[in-house]
């Protein structure tokens, strides 16, 4: 899939920056997310949480709840079927309790009733008879020989003996000689970092609307990133067909990852099942926080060995991340992003996976990537300072370019890496005169995005139009490019065009919307779903010139002669073509599916300024620039989009937002008063700067860009706080209690 | 076994031969190849694409399978 | 437990509904009147996705009783349109990609436009200060202040 080799493309549509179709339905309240559909019937469903951190669940007393005015039915995991897939027993066993409770807000039961009151009032009535056990929540404490032990036997065989139980899985990358390069070094940094967990705070909470019939047939109305997802985690948890499910995804209220799993719609099946009726589940903020997906919590060592010019000669990384309480392997792509920026002769990376009481992770734009390229990019800030060295220089030196073997693995191909640190370079931003208490910081970050299952079929409608159906949803703003990306290749207007995500009956499997993937991929599927539809106009109209099909090409949104035999013939339009459609054989379309590789990895730089309060502690954001390579980027506005809102996310992250578990082992702050993200007035404007250093691998050189943005923030705002504040910050969030316990130490 | 840190010889003219003979060649990588994999082709990484050739002269890493958010 | 009812005006029109004493305003508009434009993101006022202006100050409908706007005048998302023509606040925000998602945009609109009703001319700061009770997660606000501007600006040459 080479891009077209076409001497610099004059795009006409993509890089400009059209209204996006969905505009209207949103600033007017008219969109259809989760939580807005009714149904004739519909009942109301709530979930029973633990309140305990680990127990044994000795019995379940529905009863008294099963006879409770309104209720139509009851559930728990009896309720579901017994997937042999040990991945999808652990989805079953999240969204409803088997034999033990694991966490804090882990769902044991479920009511339906004929109002959100009775519901609310049954799920009391139920008794739940537990025998407490010990938990864990820290990552280190879980990794001991003698801390409780979440769940028995999930180490994987790569967890060398003698380990805690909770330690699920090892991995190792690297190359080169670690002892010879560090002997190399003129200044050696080791230091240990530890990072909070953290949640998506997507402002939507999960919901959905389930029926499910005694047949097998049932229909799911849900805000997912992935409506093939939800069909297959429902089809194996309720033990019946993926094609008797339809499931149709709604607008969604953000996912940022959070939303790559299930946790409500395979209960509201179960009771729709058992009552006839539609049931309808919406999780309050406080089941959000304590039962859906958080980030991992992490315990780091870095070392990292540097020559008095700024050469790194040598890196080692020992990353131990928690998941919460059912295995995870987001360590490795941790492992794997750690040190990816750099052209490395020496290079090791470890990483382990951690079981503890708490929710289980799942990913938050790039998994297991900010945490250990902060802890990273901390370290070469520190070695900087140490060396009284430029940090922009120094990542200069040792940046990995087209050619570069990655610490990762493979071998680079064009990268956009040292282009974004030059422009961070030429910025004014980066000489610009600091005050008293402020300080500067930048790092690097990357991911390395991904292409996936992709189905698009491309409809020429009737009258001239072109309908494109795919089956992502759309959670940045891609119904627009990939209207853009039909467009451009069939050489019509943009609004000719409509793009809908289909349900799961529609289309062939689609991946989740993740990855940083459904700009390149669906759109490289439009692309070759519109090639498709345009090789079968050329044939039609060929057909009706009585000439040769490689005689005919496209241009522009015309079919035209080509070559010395093609003869004189007017243009036909595509409109013209769509009219008579029915007489040259039948209506047209183009479709493509395809498993989509060649996706390229998005580098980006950010730099921010901050000013620390040395009587309270607090930081102040002062600006912030962001520069990142976009590939080709489609509809700028939602690029830049994607880069301010991943980068307050980051900011969040950094400076206030982190999971507080008590000695109870429970949430203490399941809210969005004290789970404090960013408002509107913690932040300054934020600059963005797009790069496009087109990726090979998409016809038009596109490059996912929605993880990278969340990547740099974290030691951007570490180093320039560190700089602020007069001492180096190893521990986040940087809250103000931390900074100030730090300054005075 | 750690992946991408020891470099093993097999015969194989495209992934999924490369993998067959992998896990039989080398039975402690079974496990990991049989929870999923990425191939990088000379730097280009596939997924999960079974029938990409591969030659003599490429090189070849595998990673483990990676997921999104 | 006995409904109670209650009259009020909702954009204008004259409604009224039986609600029980300890349901909000929000679950009232949203269950009971099929008016699903204000959002719950938190149900304890701190995330602003159900503003509303009640007599005309912006309130949170998460902590608005539904008996409470008995007699009142309640505006919501739905009322800011005028039939086909948008609000300069609601066009722009398309023009200027001031959303992403969208579940914070109509929480946004009622705050912004209650802003520009008390302060047509604010500096970004006030406006920044003023929106802080909105939370968006998407976009990190900076098009949507520019976006409140640029309307501010073309309502004030109106």
């Amino acid at each position: 899939m080479a891009l077209d080799h076409q001497a610099k493309r004059d795009f006409k549509v993509v890089g400009t920056r059209v209204a996006r179709p969905d505009g209207i339905d949103k600033v007017t309240g008219k969109a259809a997310y989760g939580a807005d559909i009714t149904a004739p019937g519909m009942l109301f469903g709530r979930i029973l949480r633990s309140p305990h951190a680990h127990a044994r669940i000795k019995s379940i007393d529905v009863s008294e709840a099963a006879k409770a005015p309104g209720v139509k039915a009851v559930v728990t995991s009896a309720d579901f079927a017994t997937p042999d897939d040990e991945y999808y027993a652990d989805i079953r066993d999240n969204c409803l309790a088997r034999e033990k409770v694991l966490y804090d807000g882990h769902a044991v039961a479920a009511v339906a009733a004929t109002s959100k009151a009775a519901a609310k009032a049954a799920i009391r009535l139920i008794k739940v008879d537990y025998e407490i056990l010990p938990h864990v929540t820290d990552v280190d404490e879980a990794m001991k020989p003698d801390a409780p032990v979440v769940q028995e036997g999930r180490a994987l065989e790569n967890v060398p003996a003698g380990m805690s139980q909770n330690v699920t899985s090892h991995f190792e990358f690297g190359h080169g000689d670690l002892d010879a390069g560090f002997a190399k070094a003129d200044k050696i940094i080791e230091r240990t970092f530890k990072t909070a967990a953290t949640h998506q705070g997507y402002i939507e909470p999960q919901a959905c609307m389930a029926s499910l019939g005694a047949d097998g047939r049932g229909e799911v109305w849900c805000c997912t990133q992935g409506q093939y997802m939800v069909r297959a985690n429902c089809a194996e948890v309720l033990g019946i067909e993926a094609s008797q499910l339809r499931v149709i995804s709604s607008e969604i209220g953000g996912g940022f990852g959070g939303k790559t799993t299930t946790f409500i719609e395979p209960v509201a099946l179960a009771l729709s099942r058992k009552s006839g009726k539609p049931v309808k589940i919406v999780m309050t903020r406080e089941e959000v926080l304590r039962a859906t997906g958080p980030t991992v919590s992490t315990s780091m060592d870095i070392k990292i060995g540097m020559t008095n010019e700024g050469r790194i000669t040598a890196a080692r990384g020992e990353l131990r991340y928690q998941g919460g309480a059912f295995p995870c392997g987001t360590v490795e792509f941790g492992a794997q992003a750690a040190f990816a920026a750099y052209d490395l002769e020496a290079v090791q990376t470890l990483g382990w996976n951690v079981m503890t009481n708490r929710p289980k992770e799942i990913a938050y734009r790039a998994p297991g990537a900010p945490t250990s390229i902060y802890a990273v990019e901390s370290v070469v800030d520190e070695l900087c300072q140490e060396l009284g060295l430029d940090p922009l220089d120094v990542r200069l030196m040792n940046a990995a370019r087209k050619g570069t073997l990655s610490a990762y693995g493979p071998t680079f191909s064009e990268i956009g890496l040292v282009a974004t640190l030059e422009a961070a370079k030429a910025h004014p931003h980066y000489n610009a005169p600091l005050g008293p208490n402020q300080g500067r910081g930048l790092s690097c970050g990357f991911w390395f995005n991904f292409g996936g299952n992709t189905c698009v079929s491309l409809n020429i409608n009737d009258d001239g139009t072109i309908g494109v159906v795919e089956g992502n949803p759309d959670i940045g703003g891609s119904r627009a490019s990939i209207s853009m990306m039909a467009a451009e290749e069939l050489g019509v207007p943009y609004d000719k065009v409509r793009t809908v995500i289909a349900d799961t009956t529609s289309l062939g499997f689609n991946d989740v919307t993740d990855g940083s993937r459904v700009t390149f991929a669906v759109g490289l599927a439009t692309i070759k779903a519109a090639r498709a539809a345009i090789q079968e106009m050329c044939k039609r109209v060929a057909k009706i010139w009585g000439i040769d099909e490689d005689a005919v090409l496209w241009e522009d949104g015309f079919a035209k002669p080509s070559g010395p035999n093609a003869g004189t013939h007017p243009p036909m339009s595509l409109a013209e073509i769509a009219a008579i459609a029915g007489n040259t054989g039948g209506p047209i379309a183009g479709h493509h599916e395809v498993n989509a590789d060649g996706a390229g990895v998005s580098f980006g730089v950010h730099l921010v300024d901050t000013e620390v309060d040395p009587e309270t502690g607090a930081t102040k954001i002062l600006r912030y620039t962001i520069f990142q390579d976009a590939g080709k980027a489609v509809h700028p506005d939602y690029v830049e989009g994607q880069m301010q809102g991943g980068a307050v996310q980051g900011i969040g992250w950094a400076l206030n937002e982190e999971y507080i578990y008590g000695e109870d082992g429970r949430l203490q702050n399941a809210g969005f008063l004290d789970y404090r993200i960013p408002v509107a007035s913690d932040l300054p404007s934020i600059e963005t700067v797009i790069l496009e250093i087109p990726n090979p691998g998409h016809p038009y050189g596109v490059r996912g860009v929605g993880e990278t943005p969340i990547v740099p923030p974290l030691a951007a705002i570490s180093n320039a706080v560190s700089r602020a504040a007069g001492v180096r910050m190893t521990e986040l969030p940087m809250s103000p209690p931390r900074l100030l316990k730090a300054m005075s130490a | 076994m750690a992946d991408g840190q020891e470099w093993v010889e097999v015969d194989a003219s495209n992934f999924k031969q490369l993998l067959d003979e992998l896990a039989t060649k080398h039975p402690g990588l079974a496990p990991q190849i049989k929870r999923g994999v990425s191939l990088s082709l000379d730097g280009v990484i596939y997924r999960e694409a079974w029938f990409t050739e591969i030659g003599p002269e490429n090189e070849i890493i595998l990673m483990p399978y990676m997921v999104g958010g | 437990m006995k409904m109670i009812p209650v009259e009020t005006t909702i954009n204008g029109d004259r409604t009224e509904f039986l609600c029980n004493s300890d349901e909000s305003l929000l679950d009232v508009l949203r269950d009971r009147l099929g008016l699903t434009g204000a959002k719950e993101g938190c149900g304890t006022g701190d995330c602003g996705a159900c503003s509303v202006t009640l007599n005309g100050r912006l309130v949170c409908s998460c902590l608005v009783l539904g008996v409470e706007v008995d007699g009142a005048e309640v505006e919501t998302i739905e009322g800011m349109a005028d039939g086909e023509t948008l609000h300069p606040l609601q066009r722009i925000f398309i023009e200027e990609a001031a959303l992403q998602c969208g579940i914070c945009t109509p929480g946004i609109l009622i705050a912004a436009k209650s802003l520009l009703e008390k302060n047509p001319d604010p500096t970004d700061t006030e406006v920044r200060y003023w929106l802080a009770g909105n939370l968006c997660r998407c976009t990190g606000y900076d098009k949507i202040i520019k976006a409140v501007q640029k309307a501010a600006a073309e309502m004030r040459a109106a």
